[in-house]
């Protein structure tokens, strides 16, 4: 600059002339940054815009998928939600009939049991009264037959007559009775 | 002429480093280096030629927008003072670079129909041509550089011109005058630093509009119709 000043101090060119070194110092710089930004600068920013435009695209893909993915598990999950309550309908309905089934036999195991009960109870009513009836026979035998020793003064214990006779007796008893029934 | 080589030199460091390590997620110097390089390619390149040419003609264009402005910045750097763009070799340079950039797209995109196009405009009655061509023959191939190199040249050098005359009129007034004479110094002296800010803003202006034009020039040379 400075040795330019000095000239043009000297000579007073015409500023609107270019000296020649001015025309080599303006190709220099000039071609070396076109260099620059040409081969080193605009092709790195190139590169990363392309790289980050590359990683929005791909992120934007990944999210597609990724949605599309949970689409389909929601749709699978919808599906299996609906086979599941269908299950338990079934399961429900069965549960219904087989209960429905179970009480039926139970009340059924009741009644028969019911029933074993009475037949068992009327069969030992029948016993106990063919016991009870056994010895009222025995007994009342006897007492009509003291009652009477004692009316006729004799005793009628030994007297094969007198059994024949209090058997015939109760035999009539019982005639009467099952006439009056 | 020293200072446009020191200039260089801190332009190549600039973006060495700043595209060196080039991460998805920029940092703030490489945030700094894409976003002037975007301007460029944004709002010039692309947005004048289209995506496909725009990437063509980006070295040409981006070369041209920073060296003009950081050697235009060099007028208002302490010490250096001068901006490189104001001596002539430079704009002349580069304009000459526009220049065969330009004709050198059109014959590549219509040859043979490019320089008729251009001198003879379609759709003009003939007798016109008397006329229109002579006027688009000056204003094309010898205006255009001319105008490229002299409104980068003047701009500079006026520039350079209007704060060595605050400044030396500051000195004049405070020192070799003084007493009430150091009122109009203080005056000088604040419309010189005024102007050293108007001055950044024009050299962004500058190297905006030298590249904007380049530009414009490429798409009328690219164009289909003229």
């Amino acid at each position: 600059m400075l040795e330019a000043l000095i000239i043009a101090a000297e000579e007073k060119p015409n500023p609107l002339l270019p000296a020649w070194y001015d025309i080599v110092y303006s190709i220099i710089p000039f071609l070396l940054v076109l260099l620059l930004f040409w081969k080193v600068v605009l092709p790195r920013m190139q590169a990363t815009l392309d790289e980050r435009s590359a990683r929005i695209e791909g992120g934007i893909k990944q999210a597609e998928t990724a949605q599309a993915e949970a689409k389909a598990a929601l749709e699978e999950y919808n599906k299996l939600l609906a086979e599941a309550r269908a299950e338990a309908a079934k399961i429900r309905e069965q549960a219904r009939v087989d209960g429905g089934a179970i009480l039926a036999e139970l009340k059924e195991q009741a009644s028969a049991e019911a029933a074993r009960i009475t037949a068992t109870a009327q069969q030992q009513i029948e016993a106990e009264r063919q016991a009870a009836l056994v010895t009222l026979r025995a007994e009342v035998g006897s007492l009509a037959l003291d009652l009477a020793s004692g009316v006729i003064g004799e005793s009628l214990a030994d007297d094969a007559r007198a059994t024949a006779l209090v058997d015939r007796f109760l035999a009539d008893l019982e005639t009467s009775e099952k006439a009056a029934k | 002429m020293l200072v446009r080589l020191v200039i260089v030199a801190l332009l190549v460091l600039v973006f060495w480093l700043g595209t060196r390590n080039m991460k998805l997620v920029p940092g703030r110097f490489q945030g700094t280096v894409e976003m002037g390089l975007d301007f460029v390619r944004v709002s010039i390149a692309e947005d004048l030629l289209g995506k496909k040419d725009g990437r063509r003609f980006l070295p040409l264009l981006t070369t041209i927008f920073f060296l003009v402005l950081f050697l235009n910045l060099t007028g208002i750097i302490p010490g250096i003072n001068i901006a490189g763009t104001s001596v002539i070799g430079l704009p002349l340079v580069l304009a000459a670079a526009s220049y065969i950039a330009f004709i050198y797209a059109g014959l590549r995109k219509h040859p043979g129909a490019f320089l008729r196009n251009a001198l003879f405009p379609p759709g003009v009655p003939w007798p016109l041509y008397l006329i229109v061509t002579p006027i688009e023959f000056v204003s094309m191939f010898i205006l255009r550089p001319v105008t490229l190199t002299l409104r980068l040249l003047m701009n500079m050098v006026v520039g350079h011109l209007l704060l060595v005359l605050f400044f030396s009129a500051s000195a004049f007034f405070m020192t070799d005058l003084g007493g009430g004479w150091i009122l109009a110094g203080v005056g000088t002296q604040l419309f010189g630093i005024a102007f050293t800010f108007f001055e950044i803003l024009v050299s962004l202006l500058q190297a905006y509009v030298f590249t904007l034009l380049t530009a414009v020039y490429l798409q009328l040379a690219l164009a289909e119709e003229h």
